[in-house]
């Protein structure tokens, strides 16, 4: 075996790990039960899908004689964005109340989302 | 000197990062692209320096990469775990429960990794704060002990961030 062929065969377990887990996360988003379950499975899974995905492709690259670690970045910025958006995607079921109902922070605090600041027209005024 | 080191750097590991990213960035190495990136990683810190006035001082090294094998391992395994219970589990059989964790955390910098690596790791999202800043709400996917969750969390990553940041 050459290092092609190994290189060759490596790319492809990395792509079927990842389509994998991308498949799941899928599956996970579509069969789940309510608005905060669904958010588990496209955050975790999501992200070692596509970490799998772009392990390949930088596999690939080297093995063309002609790499680079821009995959890296990719990686890196997906494990600091995506934690943000599962956070917003929350904070909108907590408003919207589409799943069950959350605890009452302790020592008399709110949720930091629940917060009723000035300018504030209340839930029911909302349009959007 | 130092004054004036302190000035031109008032945040050297974000030079370094900087740096490190733009070379990542450029197709081919070569040495004008890597002065570009620590010209770049000077003058971005530099001119943002205004806008975050309460960074935190200093950061053990070792203490972070240490941090970082741990939770690429456990975003291993958390994937593992979600996956299969996505695929085995059905919907009537699922504990999803709200946890509460109170937090002995107090730089904002170190709360946001902490809430990062909540999503990130196995069955759980972080969701929201409390409005002083002293606990965190926490959504798990399969819940049967909701108090050995939070335990779990708090010695294994909330002990590590403090030693992290002195």
């Amino acid at each position: 075996m050459t290092w092609a062929e190994i290189g060759t065969y490596a790319v492809a377990v990395f792509l079927l790990i990842g389509a994998f887990f991308t498949l799941v996360g899928a599956i996970g988003l579509f069969r789940l039960s309510d608005a905060m379950t669904r958010i588990h499975a496209p955050t975790k899974v999501g992200t070692m899908g596509i970490g799998a995905l772009l392990l390949a492709s930088m596999t690939s690259g080297f093995v063309a004689g002609d790499g680079s670690f821009h995959e890296l970045l990719i990686m890196a910025f997906l494990f600091v964005t995506a934690p943000i958006s599962a956070n917003f995607l929350s904070k909108v079921n907590i408003h919207k109340k589409s799943s069950i109902e959350p605890p009452t922070a302790p020592n008399g605090q709110t949720w930091s989302t629940l917060v009723e600041r000035e300018g504030d027209e209340g839930p029911e005024s909302e349009t959007v | 000197m130092k004054r004036f080191f302190n000035w031109l750097f008032p945040h050297p590991a974000m030079t370094l990062l900087l740096a490190i990213v733009w070379i990542i960035l450029q197709k081919d190495l070569s040495y004008g692209m890597a002065v570009f990136g620590l010209i770049l990683g000077i003058i971005i810190p530099r001119a943002t320096a205004v806008w975050w006035p309460d960074r935190p001082q200093g950061f053990r090294i070792g203490k972070v990469i240490a941090y970082v094998i741990l939770v690429l391992w456990d975003i291993l395994i958390a994937n593992i775990q979600v996956a299969w219970i996505v695929l085995t589990r059905p919907n009537s059989k699922l504990r999803p429960a709200w946890i509460i964790i109170p937090l002995d955390l107090r730089e904002p910098e170190a709360i946001s990794i902490l809430a990062g690596t909540i999503t990130l790791t196995p069955g759980t999202v972080s969701a929201d704060m409390s409005s002083s800043g002293s606990c965190l709400l926490v959504h798990a996917l399969d819940a049967p002990d909701p108090d050995a969750i939070r335990d779990d969390i708090k010695q294994r990553y909330e002990t590590r961030l403090k030693e992290i940041f002195v």
